[in-house]
């Protein structure tokens, strides 16, 4: 009976140096599925976070021990950093992890995009082909029917989320980033990522200005004089390295009479701050400082783990009915023994009755109707027994009974 | 019959109202029951709608109970447009509890049941009752937006924590489309009330207090349109005048109808 492999390495156990060295791409990983397949098969899911190898195969420990060698191959100190599981247990650690239930930040959504891609470059048979697609759908489930993967996770993803809380969508939304900074930068990309433009990159330094600026295909702009696009941004992200002010209140609120009420976003990652606080008390304004956003991310990342709970229920649910399936398995043959057998009986005894063509018909249909009837039940309770642990006790039962030692 | 159908009605409307709290708890299996409850209560009601239609000799919501839940047939239905995506189930909190009170109160007042004549012509029932209710189901959504306009508003300005896990729709968006309502709402009751002067001036009767007040509703939702075309209102000052009018149009629904009504 083939055994499931799993022998990994993840940020669990190991710091990202360790893991950095272990990473694959789709290419290598590809080509490290199909060796270690020689002789069963293989998927290698390689990530960020993780790399892991899943292989089945009649041997679970020559394969547990070439998943290693595998491994050990990549980076040689991973030795300590290595896990090992077999069957149910791999089943529900892969469930686990297409859910995001094993991730940095639970329910994150790029990792069920991954796991697809790991088992398109796989090297599949029945029984990691069964477990992937399963855990694929494992992991859409616990998305739909739990909210663990809806809320950003990160200061600049809750920041593009404030801002489609503010406009909806972001599509021909005007974007003014203040100062060149790398924080400033992720942010923009995230406003940037959906939908929205970044229209001016205003800085002190005209030439990191204009660099910016380029990079994103906007206009850059004196940080002096920024008045005219604070009355036609929508939103603005600050992250200077400024030790004051940079856009006081009365700046905006001059601005305010000209935007005809539309709303204004801005959003301060600056430490100093670079955005004079009591802009927020004028109608319209929205201001959030780098605090008040890790405030947010705080309260969406303790929701995602107070609903991981309920994934971890759907997850195992679905690993239990991986585990039923497996153990399915084990009494197959016994079932398509017993199935041939008998319809070698039924096949033999036409035969010998010399029936005419529409008799024989006639017979045949109704011998097979009568067969069907007659195995349903002892097929229905053989893969129930199976899924109960004592399938092979019932197998072998059914062997003896009918005769099918020989058939083994 | 009539009576058959109106129960299954108000147990939608009554399911997915208490489903739209459970959403609101927590997003999910509730909110897909709220949408399902308003869609079934929604159509029963359309069955119950037609069946009076077509026992009545005539227009059949003469009655202020027989407007009412004609009323809320077009509050639910105006609703039904958009309303049951996902980020629009906040809105069903506030719109299906009162309808179900409304259907409630309408069967109360009979308004539920097959009617018979009325003294008026089918014509100027129909323009005059069906444009004028439709305008005030809009006037009521519009009201409901700006209603949950304000929440979010409020909530931006405290800097909730929970911003971005209790996902309401945006607030460009909900002062867009109150606007939107009522740009076709306000047509609407504008041709209704045409309807009823021109009647007046050809069969002659009162000028009642419903009718002062109906005026000076039309008279709001006009000057927000007109304030939010040429001084751009919008915003919180805008939901607040919206809600101006709504307190207007709840006082000619619920306060005033005997005084027209005959």
């Amino acid at each position: 009976m083939s055994s499931l492999v799993l022998v990994g390495v993840s940020h669990h156990r190991a710091p990202v140096e360790l893991r950095e060295r272990a990473a694959l791409g789709r290419d290598d990983a590809a080509a490290l599925a199909k060796t270690l397949a020689a002789d069963g098969e293989a998927v290698c899911l390689s990530t960020c976070n993780r790399t892991e190898l899943y292989l089945a195969c009649e041997s679970g420990d020559d394969a547990e021990r070439r998943a290693e060698a595998a491994l050990l191959a990549l980076e040689s100190e991973l030795g300590p950093a290595l896990y090992r599981l077999r069957d149910e247990a791999a089943a529900l650690h892969l469930f686990r992890v297409a859910a995001g239930l094993d991730s940095m930040v639970p329910g994150e959504g790029e990792i069920l995009g991954q796991v697809r891609a790991a088992y398109d470059a796989g090297s599949t048979g029945p029984i990691l082909d069964r477990l992937f697609r399963q855990a694929l759908h494992a992991g859409r489930k616990a998305r739909v029917e739990t909210a663990i993967g809806e809320s950003p996770a990160s200061v600049s993803s809750a920041a593009a989320a404030l801002a489609e809380q503010v406009f909806g969508d972001l599509a021909g939304r005007k974007i003014l980033v203040v100062g060149a900074g790398k924080v400033g930068d992720i942010a923009a990309r995230n406003l940037l990522s959906r939908g929205a433009e970044i229209a001016w990159v205003a800085n002190r330094s005209a030439d990191r200005a204009g660099a910016l600026a380029k990079r994103f295909g906007s206009e850059p702009v004196p940080l002096e004089q920024i008045d005219e696009q604070l009355v036609a941004a929508d939103v603005v992200v600050s992250s200077t390295g400024a030790p004051d002010w940079v856009i006081g209140r009365d700046q905006v609120e001059h601005a305010l009479g000209r935007r005809r009420a539309r709303p204004l976003l801005l959003i301060d990652l600056a430490v100093p701050r670079d955005l004079e606080p009591s802009i927020h008390d004028l109608a319209g304004c929205y201001l959030y400082d780098i605090d008040d956003l890790q405030a947010v991310v705080a309260e969406t990342i303790a929701f995602r783990r107070r609903e991981a709970e309920q994934a971890e229920q759907i997850v195992a649910a679905e690993a239990e009915g991986f585990r039923e399936w497996q153990a399915s398995r084990e009494v197959v043959p016994a079932i398509a023994s017993l199935r041939a057998r008998a319809d070698e009986i039924r096949a033999a005894e036409l035969d010998r009755a010399r029936l005419t063509g529409s008799e024989r018909r006639a017979a045949e249909s109704v011998t097979a109707a009568v067969l069907n009837k007659l195995l349903h039940l002892p097929t229905i309770r053989m893969k129930q027994a199976a899924a109960a642990a004592d399938g092979v006790i019932y197998a072998d039962a059914v062997r003896h009974l009918f005769g099918l030692e020989d058939e083994r | 019959m009539a009576e058959l159908l109106f129960w299954p009605a108000l147990l939608a409307y009554g399911e997915a109202a208490v489903a739209y709290f459970g959403d609101a708890r927590r997003p999910g299996v509730a909110g897909r029951l709220a949408t399902w409850g308003v869609r079934i209560g929604w159509l029963v009601q359309t069955a119950l709608l037609a069946l009076q239609a077509a026992r009545a000799d005539g227009f059949p919501w003469t009655t202020w109970a027989g407007s009412l839940n004609l009323f809320v047939w077009l509050v639910v239905g105006a609703y039904l447009i958009w309303g049951c995506q996902p980020r629009f189930r906040l809105l069903g909190l506030t719109v299906l509890p009162l309808a179900a009170v409304l259907f409630a109160l309408a069967h109360a007042g009979g308004g539920t049941t097959a009617t018979g004549e009325s003294r008026y012509s089918n014509l100027f029932l129909v323009l005059h009752v069906g444009l004028v209710l439709a305008a005030f189901a809009g006037f009521t959504l519009a009201a409901g937006l700006s209603g949950l306009y304000l929440w979010q508003e409020r909530r931006l300005k405290r800097r909730e924590r929970t911003i971005l896990r209790v996902r309401a729709p945006a607030l460009a968006r909900l002062d867009e489309l109150a606007a939107k309502t009522i740009g076709f709402a306000l047509p609407a009751l504008t041709l209704g009330i045409g309807v009823g002067v021109a009647r007046l001036r050809e069969r002659g009767g009162g000028f009642d207090a419903l009718m002062g007040v109906t005026l000076v509703t039309w008279g709001v939702y006009g000057t927000y349109l007109a304030l939010r075309l040429t001084t751009g209102l919008r915003g919180r000052r805008g939901a607040y005048v919206v809600l101006l009018g709504f307190v207007l149009v709840a006082v000619v629904r619920l306060a005033l109808p005997v005084t027209h009504f005959s």
